[in-house]
């Protein structure tokens, strides 16, 4: 018996990523991390900033994402997200710059307790990436 | 009858204009492929975002204490209605059709005694509605910089919308764009964002319960602002897919026109050619014939 599912990621541009031979996901759910395998309940749940973690036989991917939700149905993971991207292809100046505006948005003053907690967990995993 | 030569500087002037309108249509073609195909490919997300508000909404136990963007705030006094279209002309009947549709919608909610808000997406709509509704319009957004439809502008107008919304600036809010469905033809489209219209859908397929974490009403009112944006992106795409196609329709028949002008023009300026030289054959003819 197979251990593995679909993971179809969209982009409000396109169809970013879709895979069947997944065998596990990890996405940062707004409530902690959550590991994904096969027949999970479904769930609906959504992302603050973090890495999703693709696990798959043809590979390994890691993914930054800012914000989200997924849906987990019928062994059909779906994430929406505005913004995404392949960890490999963030290099540093791109990295910095989401850093640096992050920070920005961090220091601003009339920002709300929820936000702030986004934001810093934001600039907590882009320091982490390099 | 109007001279040789300013026949032949019409007919240059008519082919220069044919130039223009043709290269206008090529590159509107070219730009309405890229367009659709943006078109297409952004439907998943708004379809998938779609299907678990959906699920979400019918899931949701305490009707009265929804989120405000799905229920409303309760009155129906206040109209805000964002027009989006373009920023260029020269594309047929693209924005009059949605000013069109707009102002016929303004004058009901008039009559109704309604209070009315509006938001022009794009210059050409601010001009046209400037004259009749300019005490209306509360602001006008234009994207002339970017060159394609992206997500950060609509997230813009989406966040501006909402902050209004919470400070209870508006009740309802809808918006118009054109909706593509083929080179000749767009349908301008009046849809409704808040409150949300959850359109029973019939097939109920998915009656599993899911689980939600953390809990329904949280993601409701977490997803509700990003599926304002969502549906604003997605008006954004199809308005400038239409956009395109409006113009290279209009562009063709303009290239079309022209050809058919320069037809005319180009046998009157034979006609009077041939005139004028019956004339100096008759001239010299009766001149010799006198002597």
């Amino acid at each position: 018996m197979s251990e593995e599912f679909k993971i179809e990621i969209v982009n409000p541009e396109k169809s970013f990523l879709i895979k069947d031979d997944v065998s596990e996901v990890v996405v940062p759910a707004f409530e902690g991390e959550m590991g994904i395998l096969k027949d999970h309940i479904s769930i609906i749940s959504f992302l603050k900033p973090g890495i999703i973690k693709i696990l798959s036989k043809s590979g390994d991917q890691n993914y930054y994402v800012e914000d989200g939700i997924v849906e987990f149905k019928n062994n059909n993971l779906s994430i929406l997200t505005s913004t995404i991207f392949n960890v490999v292809d963030l290099d540093k100046s791109k990295q910095q710059d989401l850093l640096k505006l992050a920070e920005e948005e961090a220091g601003k003053p009339e920002i709300n307790d929820q936000s702030k907690y986004l934001i810093d967990q934001k600039i907590e995993v882009l320091k982490s990436i390099n | 009858m109007a001279s040789l030569d300013d026949l032949k500087k019409r007919i240059a002037s008519v082919k220069s204009t044919q130039k223009i309108t043709k290269a206008m249509k090529m590159v509107a073609a070219a730009k309405l492929r890229r367009a659709q195909e943006s078109a297409e490919k952004g439907r998943p997300y708004s379809e998938k975002m779609n299907n678990i508000i959906l699920n979400l909404s019918s899931g949701i136990s305490d009707k009265e204490n929804a989120p405000k963007l799905l229920s409303g705030s309760g009155n129906d006094k206040v109209h805000l209605c964002v027009v989006m279209t373009s920023d260029r002309g020269l594309c047929g009947g693209f924005n009059s059709n949605i000013i069109k549709k707009a102002k016929s919608y303004f004058a009901k909610l008039v009559e109704d005694g309604k209070d009315l808000k509006i938001i022009t997406v794009g210059s050409k709509g601010n001009d046209q509605l400037k004259r009749a509704y300019g005490d209306k319009i509360i602001a006008n957004i234009s994207f002339k910089e970017s060159k394609n439809a992206n997500y950060f502008d609509a997230e813009k107008v989406g966040k501006m919308v909402i902050k209004k919304f919470e400070a209870e600036e508006f009740d309802v809010c809808t918006i118009f764009y054109n909706q593509f469905k083929n080179v000749i033809t767009q349908i301008p489209q009046a849809q409704q964002i808040i409150p949300l219209n959850v359109e029973n859908s019939e097939d109920d397929k998915s009656e599993d319960s899911y689980e939600f974490e953390p809990d329904e009403d949280e993601i409701l009112s977490n997803l509700l602002p990003k599926n304002i944006s969502t549906q604003i992106f997605k008006a954004m795409l199809e308005n400038s897919a239409s956009e395109q196609g409006s113009r290279m329709s209009a562009m063709d028949n303009a290239t079309r026109n022209a050809g058919e002008m320069v037809d005319k023009l180009t046998i009157e300026y034979n006609r009077s050619r041939q005139a004028a030289i019956t004339k100096e054959l008759i001239e010299i003819i009766s001149g010799a014939e006198s002597l």
